[in-house]
Order: C-alpha cells, then sequence, then structure tokens
C-alpha cells in the first residue's frame, strides 16, 4: 500500500530529495560550483520528466486522496518541467553575468517546480494549498534574489503581500466549502454537491461564497484582470531570467490547477462559476490588449502580453466542456513555446555586459543580428495569431469551443481584442525590420539561450504539421478530468 | 454551570476589552501587552469549549512567537505612531461602515448555515467521542498517518523558508576577525615567547 502511494509520489520524491542533496552539496563547496549546480538542476529537472512521462505508479491516488497521478496531471507537469529545464539551463550563464551566480538560486527553482508538482497533482483542497504555498514562497525568494537592487526588492515585496492577500482569499474559500459541504477532498466534493443538486435542494449561500473566493484566488496566482496588478510591476522588477520562469512554468501550473478544481470538484456548479469566468476571460483579454499598447519596456508589454494570454486559455476554460478543457490544455503548451522563445530573445538584449529593456533597442536588429531578428519576428507573428504559425491554432482551438458552448459573443471580442493585440506585436517587428539602427548587443549569448530559440521558433513555425498528436495528448488528458 | 458561564463571561468581557484597549492604548508597548492578554483569555475560551489542543498551539504559537515578534517590531524601529494615529477621527465613519458589513455578512452566513445530509456523510475524519480520547491524541493519530503527505510537504516549506531567509538576509563581511578555538589550544609557548642573548653591557 504505501509502497504502491510512494511509487505513485516518485517524481516528486525524486525533486524532493535531489533539492536537499543539492542543497548539502552547494553548502559545503560554496558558490564557486554554481555552474555544476544549475547542471545538475538541469538534469534533475530532465530525469523527473522522463518519471513523470513513465508514471511508475500508474494512475491513480495515494496517500488517503491528497494526491492524485493520471493523464491530465502528466500532460501539464511535462509542460511544467519543460518551461523550468529551459529557464534553467539559460539561467546558467545569466547568473553569473547578473552577478547573482549564488548556489541558492537553482535550488530555488527546484523548490518552486516542486511545489507547481504537488499543486497539479493535488486531489484535495488541503494539499492543493500546500503546494501553492511551496511554489509562491520559492517564487517571492527569486524575485527580491538580487537584493541589492531597489526594483528587485520591490518586485519581491510586492509579490509577497499581495500572494499572501490572494493566499488568504483562497483559504477563506477553502474554509467556507469545508464548513458548508464536510469535506475537503475532490472526489467527495464532487460527490456531494452532484447530489445536492441532484435533489434539488437550494445550494447552501456559503458554499457559493466560498466558490468565488477560491475563484479569486486562483484567478491572482495565474494573474487574470480583476487579479493582475501585481504582474506588470513584478515582471519588470524582477531579473530577467526569473521573469522568463514567471511566464512559463508557474502560470501553466496555476492554470493547471484552475482548470482541475473548477470542472472537478465544482463540476456541479459549473452554471454558478462559467459568469465569473467569463467576466475574467473577456476582461483580461481586453485590458491585456489595450494596455499594452503604451508600454515601453519589453519586459512590461510581455507582463500585458501573458494577461491576455491568460485571458484567451480562459475563454476555454468558460466554455465548461470537455472539449474547451482540451482547448485550454493545446493553448498552455503553444503558450509556453511562444513565451520561452520570446524571453531567450529578451535574455540576449545586452549592451556592454547590461540588460537593456527598452522596446526601442530592439531597433535596427535585423541588421545586427538577423537569425535573433528573425527568430523575434516570428515569436510576435505567433503570439498575435497569424497564421499558420502556433499562436493563431491555440487561438483557434478556445474559440471553437467556446462557440460550441454558444458563447458567440464572447469569441467576437476575443477575436476583437486579438486584433488590437496584434497592433503592439508587429510594432516590435515594425521597429526591429524598419527603424534607425541602435547599437548592437553584446554576441556572447553562450550557446544554450540560441540552441533555446531556435528550437521554439522552429517549433512554433513547423508543429502545426504535428498538432494532431498534441491534440490527442490533449484529449487524452482532459479525459482523465472529465471521465472520472 | 453556573461556573462554566462565570468564567465563559469572565474570559469574553476580558478579551473585548482588553482587544478594545489594543487600539486605544497610547504607549505601542502597552498595545501588545494587551493583545497577548486578549490571547490568554481567547485560549480559556477554547478550553472552555474542550480544545484544549487550540488553546496550547494560541498560547505557544500566538504569545510566545507572534506578540513577541510584535513587541521586537515595535520597539527596533523608530516608528512614528503619532503620526499613524493621524485621521483617526476622520477615518472612524469608514471603519464603522465596514465593520457593520462584516458584521452582517457574518450573520447572514452563520443564519443560512445548513450541512446537508450528503455532507455529514463524508466528513473527512470523524471526530472520535470526547471522553475517550484527548484533542491532541486524535490528531496524533492522524497527522502522522493519515496526513503524511501534508506533513512532509509542510517540512518542505519550511526548508524553503529558511533557506529563502539566509538567501535574502545572509552577507559575506570580509576583514571579520573569527575566534579559532583550535588554533588558540594548539598555540604554544614558543609561538609566542622569543628568548633573546643579551650581551652584557649592550642592552637589547
Amino acid at each position: 500500500m504505501l509502497y504502491q502511494d510512494a511509487l505513485r509520489l516518485l517524481p516528486e520524491l525524486f525533486l524532493a530529495g535531489s533539492i536537499i542533496v543539492l542543497l548539502m552539496y552547494g553548502v559545503f563547496s560554496g558558490d564557486s560550483k554554481t555552474r555544476s549546480v544549475v547542471i545538475l538542476s538541469f538534469a534533475t529537472i530532465v530525469a523527473a520528466a522522463v518519471l513523470v512521462w513513465r508514471m511508475p505508479g500508474g494512475e491513480g491516488v495515494a496517500f488517503a486522496e491528497q494526491f492524485q497521478s493520471d493523464t491530465f496531471t502528466r500532460y501539464a507537469k511535462i509542460l511544467v518541467l519543460i518551461g523550468a529545464g529551459s529557464c534553467m539551463i539559460m539561467s546558467m550563464r545569466y547568473i553569473e553575468r547578473a552577478n547573482m551566480a549564488r548556489f541558492e538560486f537553482p535550488i530555488l527553482f527546484l523548490f518552486a517546480t516542486l511545489g507547481m508538482m504537488m499543486m497539479i497533482s493535488a486531489n484535495d483542497l488541503m494539499s492543493l494549498y500546500m503546494g501553492l504555498e511551496l511554489q509562491s514562497l520559492a517564487l517571492y525568494v527569486v524575485a527580491a534574489f538580487r537584493r541589492d537592487t531597489l526594483r528587485s526588492t520591490e518586485a519581491g515585496l510586492k509579490y509577497f503581500v499581495l500572494g499572501a492577500l490572494s493566499s488568504g482569499m483562497l483559504l477563506y474559500g477553502i474554509s467556507l466549502v469545508y464548513g458548508f459541504v464536510g469535506t475537503t477532498g475532490f472526489d467527495q466534493l464532487n460527490q456531494v454537491i452532484a447530489g445536492l443538486r441532484g435533489e434539488g435542494q437550494p445550494l447552501p449561500v456559503g458554499l457559493v461564497i466560498g466558490l468565488v473566493f477560491v475563484a479569486a484566488g486562483l484567478a491572482f496566482k495565474v494573474s487574470a484582470v480583476p487579479f493582475h496588478m501585481w504582474t506588470p510591476d513584478v515582471y519588470e522588477g524582477a531579473p530577467t531570467i526569473v521573469t522568463a520562469f514567471f511566464a512559463t512554468a508557474p502560470k501553466i501550473a496555476a492554470l493547471a490547477l484552475f482548470v482541475r478544481v473548477m470542472s472537478e470538484p465544482f463540476a456541479a456548479l459549473t452554471d454558478q462559476w462559467q459568469q465569473i469566468l467569463v467576466f475574467v476571460a473577456l476582461a483580461s483579454m481586453i485590458l491585456g490588449a489595450f494596455a499594452a499598447l503604451s508600454q515601453s519596456n519589453i519586459k512590461r508589454l510581455m507582463a500585458y502580453s501573458s494577461i491576455g494570454h491568460v485571458g484567451y486559455a480562459l475563454v476555454g476554460l468558460a466554455a465548461g466542456t470537455q472539449t474547451g478543457v482540451e482547448a485550454v490544455l493545446v493553448y498552455m503548451a503553444i503558450y509556453l513555446i511562444m513565451n520561452i522563445g520570446t524571453f531567450a530573445c529578451i535574455l540576449c538584449m545586452r549592451r556592454e555586459g547590461r540588460m537593456v529593456e527598452a522596446i526601442s533597442d530592439l531597433a535596427g536588429l535585423s541588421k545586427s543580428q538577423p537569425m535573433m531578428a528573425l527568430a523575434l519576428c516570428i515569436f510576435m507573428f505567433s503570439m498575435a495569431g497569424i497564421p499558420p504559425l502556433l499562436g493563431f491554432w491555440g487561438k483557434w482551438y478556445v474559440f471553437a469551443a467556446a462557440l460550441d458552448a454558444g458563447l458567440t459573443w464572447l469569441v467576437i471580442i476575443g477575436v476583437l481584442a486579438s486584433v488590437v493585440g496584434a497592433f503592439y506585436y508587429i510594432r516590435i517587428i515594425k521597429i526591429m525590420y524598419f527603424d534607425e539602427a541602435a547599437e548592437p548587443f553584446d554576441k556572447d549569448t553562450g550557446a544554450e539561450t540560441g540552441f533555446v530559440i531556435g528550437l521554439s521558433a522552429i517549433a512554433v513555425v513547423g508543429l502545426f504539421v504535428f498538432l494532431a498528436p498534441l491534440e490527442n495528448a490533449a484529449k487524452l488528458a482532459a479525459s482523465a478530468v472529465f471521465g472520472g | 454551570m453556573i461556573l462554566q458561564a462565570i468564567a465563559f463571561y469572565l474570559f469574553a468581557g476580558v478579551t473585548v476589552a482588553s482587544a478594545v484597549m489594543v487600539v486605544f492604548a497610547r504607549n505601542p508597548v502597552h498595545s501588545v501587552l494587551f493583545l497577548i492578554l486578549a490571547f490568554f483569555n481567547a485560549a480559556g475560551l477554547f478550553v472552555l469549549l474542550g480544545a484544549e489542543f487550540i488553546a496550547m498551539i494560541l498560547v505557544i504559537v500566538y504569545v510566545g512567537a507572534v506578540a513577541v515578534l510584535f513587541l521586537f517590531v515595535v520597539m527596533m524601529l523608530n516608528i512614528d505612531f503619532k503620526a499613524m494615529r493621524e485621521g483617526f477621527v476622520s477615518n472612524a465613519p469608514i471603519g464603522v461602515i465596514i465593520g457593520f458589513i462584516l458584521i452582517v455578512e457574518l450573520l447572514l452566513l452563520v443564519g443560512g448555515w445548513t450541512i446537508q445530509a450528503p455532507a455529514i456523510g463524508a466528513i473527512a475524519t470523524p471526530i472520535p467521542p470526547i471522553n475517550e480520547v484527548t484533542n491532541t491524541e486524535a490528531l496524533g493519530h492522524v497527522l502522522y498517518t493519515k496526513y503524511i503527505y501534508l506533513f512532509q510537504a509542510a517540512g518542505m516549506i519550511l526548508l524553503l523558508a529558511m533557506v529563502g531567509a539566509i538567501v535574502l538576509t545572509h552577507r559575506t563581511r570580509p576583514g571579520i576577525k573569527r575566534q579559532v578555538i583550535a588554533d588558540q589550544i594548539a598555540k604554544g609557548h614558543m609561538d609566542t615567547v622569543s628568548v633573546q642573548k643579551v650581551p652584557s653591557r649592550s642592552g637589547v
């Protein structure tokens, strides 16, 4: 029994064990060995991904139904590990150049990754909260990692205070749900609530209030409007590699959690949460498109862009159907690839050893670094949703699912918002190709970053040929949420 | 019965009175001390409810750790409490309105408190009868067995908190002289005393 449980938990156990071993290694060999800690952490992530893929314990729940592993958790965890692994390998040279090469940095990334895997696999509101806290706590620390600079500490503090507030809201909601339903387990919640609805009894008011609070707490973690205020400041203030991490892995994990919580324990309350999600998706898409128009800092721009993308992903969830969840999963994968590529390009924006972040610094990139300009151009076109690039297909899936569910006006507004959004993505391309050339960037960016850029650019251009396997994987994952 | 009633009104009365004093005391240190008094009396209320574990946790965690932390903050940071108190009267109506809304919401919530039959069957861990096992024992039965996953997860969070605190505050300062006890013990008279031959009539 315990053996079977431990086998299901193996990827997490492996990650936790590696964290402790690497921590010891780092403590005893000092900051001079940071590079080898980063490489070992990367190897740990790869090994964890293999374990997740193989699923040694099979599908099912473990540890008194606190933890679950199925095709959905596998899909989401693989995405998270891809995001975390790419950021890890790109951080190797970045932290040395940025003068923050301390061995704790990769270990904090690993802690955050462990937390994300735990929240994806949560099968109980309690284990959900534990995973979420582990992830958030690690992220607060890495945001403030450059403690000597005002902006980084401000980002860390702001994220911490608002994150603690959102955790409070989430916990308040969880306690209300527990108080009115009498359980925190996902499966039992699903049964009890379905039972209440089946008997046609009036819903307890407290349960609905609790649901709203839980949704608000989760919306904060995915930075959806109206809980997005922290995103631009934190993205701008944190070190760029940390921003890249924020925009990829934690976002995927939080979205997966959002999908799971809404469509498993609260499946019988779909009519109650659907209106919340429609509003959140709508507001995120519109704000993401319009607020980004006037940005001059590329990290801030990416923050608003990610708010907009979360809006599009939530359109799929708002549909409240299995196809909708499938579309969210496909969107998550596509969002991940585009963002890793874009942030890898942003990490290359350095002049004389210093990071530059203004959009105008990209001027004339097509002449000094044509390959990078081409890659960034591909990512921007993809984010804007120009067919046949990958970004178009992500939007296509979510909008198709929403149309199926009868949310026509939401789709119309979404398409309009993406037209507005296309303006600022294409503006970057115009600056790169048609503006007066600025000074060229430093070229010693390292092979890993170039490799990540190349790989994601090829994926964005060519992967639409292989959309069917991705769609099948998403279909299998979504069926785990709805079939069970 | 009458004894319990007296105890309840004593604890409840002192809790409310000291909570009021937390807000109105002029000296911030007095505020913290009144807060500690409020915690103690709340713990007494928990004991009356038969929840002695929560009562002890309240004393240990809130009085022992949180309140002491407050005292540290009050004493170590130079906070201008005069300035913070400005606008108290003008903001008071807003506070009263928010408090009133909160209380109405709470009353609505408690008023609508119904636990449906399926919910009673689904209660995650039934509470054992209080006259057979104590709270602490009942918690101990499930905490390290059924909820081992959560317990270990909490352990990881605490480890992370420690690593994070060290990362954000630890600095290595150059040029600090440290005591090395082994060196001190290993030191013999040969290292510190030198014998000089002094030729007569010439001095050192």
